[in-house]
């Protein structure tokens, strides 16, 4: 094996990358973080308060909502789209006639832009014009109504992100499990493995990492999702919808409260950050047969 | 694996297919709808069509250049990344860098950012920190190029690891024993048995790139604006124009059908691990 530095070498332009356009921007926001800072305000100017701005997101309940909000949203879109994505990568390893055709119709929904989505959906669920609460009074007699039954628009929200992103979660699968090693799983066969040993004791551990890192996208992008929520319900009614990523978005434009919304940015990254380095620690860390 | 009947798979992803496409049929039917008609009561089936919101968007030369840099800006993009989480993950895989564990935890963590309040950093790097002469990063294409390897690098350098992970160390070893350089069993032995996984990450990254939005709004205004940015001049919470938005949206999902229709063919099983016997 060659030098260690032809290693160094080989991971140079990524880190030069995400040093200038990730570290920079984020010892920015670190900085606004402990100011005051309505930059349309009658004060434009930065005023150092110390930690004041993450004193008061303790006590925010708008805050503190949005956060419980959108952790039940990350959680129940995410774990679906696994679920769902396993099988259908799972469905793909099979020979049936229309798979190439089908595979391509399935990853449609990735190619509309958030924004576009939102938009849709929105036309598609508005009580009295949308086809869909058309048909489910029509056909079941379920009056749905985003605009004011709350739980409802959350799960309409969730609805779309697993329409949106499970396609991504089968083709991250897919590739994982299309590189899989044969020998194992006909050797299993061979001592007679039943297919939910197969799956527990031989594929699971196998493409741990690869549902591991497909996760982890998901929930981050869940954790920051605004264009297609906005679109979609603009957060509402009230507040059931407002996630962190659209609650964030609304303190820093509407409130121009910069210097707050940094403070919030903060410690949404850090406990994103926190969440995924438990997952990434309990999960596979320990039991990757990696050299280190 | 036990056999399943092919004709019933196939008959379950016809329906899938059905509530996969519901709203992209939903979305053409918008945009072939005059924008009175969009508010009478909803309809599945289509009875006319009226293509001048089309006719309006196609002879627009400004959204052909928007149309333009989005092809360019996605795929740039798209392909520098996978070439760098390609390198990346080689190296993270197979050598001893110190520390590289919590290197490659770090890269996922650029991804988390909310945009809202990242906006301004990135808008001050494009206009004043990259300035050299009358030269500046904002509205240009390989701004973008580079702006968007922070989200998808990271989720490029996550998706790859574990596929370079997978192919067996030995394979390299029996390589470099025969005389090969680190070049060529990165080009030569790596790259072929990688090749599901790149083709998906370099699918997914060029999704990615092509779907933003908000950067993309901020940090253009003209010269390298993106075609997603380019519609949603025609969203916005107040009043939508339905109909061109939604024609925009139909002729944007061709270049991006094209495209998965060439890589997908890439993502094939079988090829890999016939190589290594033990």
């Amino acid at each position: 094996m060659g030098s260690n530095r032809t290693g160094w070498l080989l991971l140079t332009p990524t880190l030069v990358i995400l040093g200038v356009f990730g570290i920079l921007p984020f010892i920015y926001v670190l900085w606004v973080a402990f100011h005051q800072w309505n930059a349309f305000g009658a004060n434009p100017y930065m005023i150092y308060n110390g930690a004041d701005n993450f004193r008061r997101l303790v006590f925010d309940t708008e805050f503190l909502e949005s956060i419980w909000f959108t952790f039940q949203f990350g959680f129940f879109a995410v774990v679906s789209e696994i679920v769902l994505g396993y099988f259908l990568a799972q469905f793909l390893m099979r020979d049936f006639p229309g798979k190439a055709v089908f595979r391509t119709l399935h990853t449609l929904p990735l190619i509309v832009a958030p924004i576009v989505v939102g938009s849709v959906w929105r036309l598609m669920m508005t009580p009295s014009i949308g086809i869909i609460p058309y048909f489910l009074d029509a056909w079941f007699g379920y009056q749905l109504n985003i605009g004011s039954n709350a739980g409802a628009a959350f799960v309409v929200t969730v609805i779309m992100d697993i329409w949106h992103w499970t396609p991504l979660v089968t083709l991250t699968l897919l590739a994982a499990i299309v590189a899989l090693p044969k020998d194992p799983f006909e050797q299993a066969q061979i001592d007679g493995a039943n297919r939910w040993q197969i799956f527990w004791h031989i594929t699971l551990p196998m493409i741990r990492p690869a549902i591991l890192a497909t996760v982890f996208i998901r929930l981050m992008d869940a954790l920051r999702t605004v264009d297609e929520i906005w679109m979609l319900t603009g957060g509402g009614p009230g507040s059931a919808t407002r996630y962190i990523g659209l609650h964030i978005w609304k303190v820093v434009f509407p409130k121009t409260d910069y210097g707050y919304g940094s403070a919030i940015s903060v410690i949404v990254l850090y406990l994103t950050l926190v969440l995924c380095w438990l997952l990434y620690v309990g999960l596979v860390a320990p039991r990757n047969g990696r050299r280190t | 694996m036990r056999k399943s009947n092919p004709l019933l798979m196939t008959l379950f992803w016809l329906l899938l297919s059905i509530a996969t496409l519901f709203p992209i049929y939903w979305l053409f039917v918008i945009s072939v709808k005059p924008a009175v008609d969009l508010f009478t009561a909803p309809s599945v089936i289509l009875d006319s069509f009226y293509w001048n919101n089309y006719a309006k968007v196609l002879t627009d030369d400004t959204l052909r250049r928007y149309m333009l840099n989005s092809v360019i800006i996605s795929s740039g993009n798209a392909v520098l990344v996978t070439v760098l989480a390609f390198m990346a993950c080689y190296a993270l895989s197979r050598y001893d860098l110190a520390g590289k564990e919590n290197i490659f935890f770090w890269t996922i963590t650029n991804r988390m950012a909310p945009a809202a309040v990242f906006l301004l950093p990135f808008f001050l790097l494009f206009t004043q920190v990259f300035a050299i002469g009358d030269f500046r990063l904002y509205d240009t294409r390989i701004g973008m190029i580079l702006l968007y390897c922070t989200f998808n690098l990271p989720f490029a350098i996550w998706t790859l690891r574990p596929t370079i992970d997978a192919i067996p160390r030995e394979l390299d070893e029996a390589a470099t024993v025969d005389g090969a350089s680190s070049w060529q069993v990165i080009t030569e032995i790596v790259f072929p048995l990688a090749r599901p996984g790149l083709a998906v990450t370099l699918i997914l990254t060029w999704v990615f790139a092509w779907n933003e939005f908000l950067l993309a709004a901020t940090l253009t205004s003209f010269n390298a604006r993106t075609i997603t940015t380019g519609l949603s001049e025609y969203v916005t919470t107040t009043g939508t124009e339905w109909g061109t938005m939604a024609s925009i949206a139909i002729i944007t999902l061709i270049p991006a059908i094209v495209v998965f229709a060439v890589v997908q063919r890439h993502i094939v099983a079988g090829l890999t691990f016939g190589a290594v016997k033990e």
